[in-house]
């Protein structure tokens, strides 16, 4: 220490350290922020495009001359049944199979085949998704090309984030309340529904519909399964065929000649409108239940 | 092993030649255990010597945790756990757990104390019934006049001393003989700690309790026997005032003085 100099003063090498902290960090905020542009760049695009093309009779009419002139009326009702659909498939199989593999499975070869089947699963391409969904359920199942096919195999190819969102909330009740039941004399199951789902029940709700949504923007899977190119009414039960704003979205695009400029544009934002109303609903619908958490 | 000296009705649990093995890891040696009925009986020993799960093997919740086997018997009453007709289940409702951590279910107090009978009774009790059950449980551990006036709360609301005394008083509906308490004190300050202790001495007599408990100084004043653990065997089981006193082995007397554990 040189004479004069406190205890505490930095030393040239701390300073030096302390540039490179500084310029660390800077870079990693640079990064951060450059990753929003696609994301801004996206719906900046869209709004300034699509809106013009925006209206309640866009929103609410039949589509003309192919989807060049009119409305996306079917398509967008086509859309919320593919959702739903999939949501009731996804939710039940998706549940059950979390529900067995975090509150019964024993790690064994089993549990680990399961598992890794489920990884390969995610990774599995959705033109896959939708020839086995072809197979599987147009014609093996004889859905035919249906809101059922379709919602089915968007509810497969969600399957493996459903059961790890699923896993997740159940992972997140304390382990100490299935003891408590367990010494109690409960059987799994007892404890099962009457502790860990009531305790679980919106985190499960709402990460399979965060995950859900996410897929009815999937224009694969659905396109040989159950959506169609144009189908002026809107369905009336889940065998009739239907359109989808995803596959609309395709066919004004490419499909379709004199289309105006901004309808894919305002096709597109329709669509992330949609899900982003559903993630909304899903986000609301966990702050509301997380104020009740009782823990 | 030193038997205990003093004369008394049948044990209330037997336990006779009993081996566990986690996997292929043997927590548990040959212990030979007479848990006398209607006092308190303290498991002491240093951290890892088998006392929680000799303790967890009393009510089969062992069974629970991965791949656990067993050889030997347990008797609870005179009746082995293990026979082929007796169903864990029922060996949990007549065997109660209290744990370290107070862990109340995310429910009212109400619902806490009636949780075990609702699991066994297929009918539900009337309300009156039910009332009646939740008040004498809850006048059992000396928790009612605290309570009576919130039996809709939810029971995280409580102290943790009130919800310890929950723990325990969740029990009882389902009559339970013996009492296994892992630790029951270790999560609680000083006055919680005086105040579970001396529930805890007030139930002795009605029920059979067993406790596991890493303070010598509550083993000493709130046990009239004392088992001390090692490595998975029963070292030395002597009523209490002798252990602390005169202990027959040497490991009990390091052990106790806290040369090491």
């Amino acid at each position: 220490m040189n004479p004069g100099e406190t205890p505490f003063h930095a030393t040239p090498l701390e300073q030096r350290r302390q540039l490179v902290q500084r310029l660390v960090r800077m870079l990693l905020l640079c990064v951060t922020l450059l990753l929003l542009v696609p994301v801004l760049g996206i719906l900046g695009v869209l709004v300034f495009e699509g809106a013009p093309a925006l209206s309640w009779s866009f929103l609410f009419d039949k589509p003309q001359r192919l989807g060049a002139a009119g409305g996306i009326w079917p398509a967008l009702v086509g859309t919320i049944w593919l959702t739903a659909t999939a949501l009731a498939v996804a939710l039940p199989l998706g549940v059950a199979a979390a529900i067995y593999l975090s509150e019964y499975a024993r790690d064994n070869r089993l549990t680990r085949l399961i598992n890794l089947a489920i990884v390969n699963l995610a990774g599995v391409p959705s033109i896959v998704h939708a020839l086995f969904g072809v197979g599987a359920f147009v014609h093996f199942l004889h859905f035919g090309e249906s809101i059922l096919a379709a919602g089915c195999t968007l509810a497969v190819m969600t399957m493996p984030v459903v059961i790890v969102a699923t896993r997740e909330s159940l992972k997140a009740v304390p382990k100490a309340f299935r003891e408590a039941c367990w010494n109690m004399g409960a059987t799994r199951w007892q404890t099962i529904w009457r502790i860990v789902l009531p305790n679980s029940v919106s985190g499960i709700l709402t990460g399979v519909i965060l995950v859900v949504c996410r897929a009815v923007g999937e224009t694969a899977p659905i396109m040989f399964t159950g959506a169609v190119f144009l189908r002026l009414v809107t369905p009336e039960t889940v065998f009739d065929r239907t359109m989808a704003l995803s596959f609309h979205l395709y066919t004004v695009s490419t499909q379709v000649t004199d289309v105006p400029r901004a309808v894919p544009f305002a096709v597109a934002l329709t669509l992330i409108l949609v899900v982003l109303a559903m993630n909304s609903i899903a986000i609301w619908f966990r702050m509301r239940l997380r104020g009740r958490k009782k823990w | 092993m030193a038997e205990p000296a003093r004369s008394r009705p049948a044990p209330a649990v037997e336990v006779r030649d009993l081996n566990l093995w986690y996997g292929t890891f043997q927590a548990l040696f040959e212990i030979d255990l007479d848990v006398a009925s209607g006092v308190v009986t303290a498991l002491i020993g240093p951290s890892g010597c088998g006392k929680s799960t000799l303790l967890r093997s009393c009510n089969r919740i062992v069974e629970r945790l991965g791949y656990v086997s067993t050889t030997g018997s347990i008797k609870v009453l005179g009746h082995d756990i293990h026979a082929t007709d007796a169903s864990p289940i029922q060996v949990r409702r007549h065997v109660g757990m209290v744990f370290q951590r107070p862990n109340p279910l995310p429910l009212s107090i109400r619902d806490n104390v009636l949780f075990a009978q609702r699991l066994h009774e297929p009918n539900r009790r009337s309300r009156s019934e039910q009332d009646a059950t939740v008040e004498q449980a809850l006048r059992e551990v000396l928790l009612w006049d605290r309570v009576k006036d919130r039996l809709h709360e939810r029971a995280t609301s409580l102290s943790l001393e009130e919800q310890q005394k929950l723990c325990i008083a969740r029990l009882l509906p389902t009559k339970p003989t013996v009492l296994l308490m892992d630790e029951p004190c270790s999560a609680l300050d000083p006055a919680a700690t005086t105040a579970v202790e001396e529930l805890i001495w007030s139930l002795r007599g009605r029920y059979s309790i067993l406790i596991v408990t890493h303070n010598m100084a509550q083993a000493r004043r709130a046990s009239d026997e004392c088992v001390f653990m090692l490595m998975g065997r029963v070292v030395e089981h002597t009523p209490t005032e002798r252990m602390f006193v005169a202990p027959a082995r040497q490991e009990t007397a390091d052990y106790i003085e806290g040369r090491f554990g």
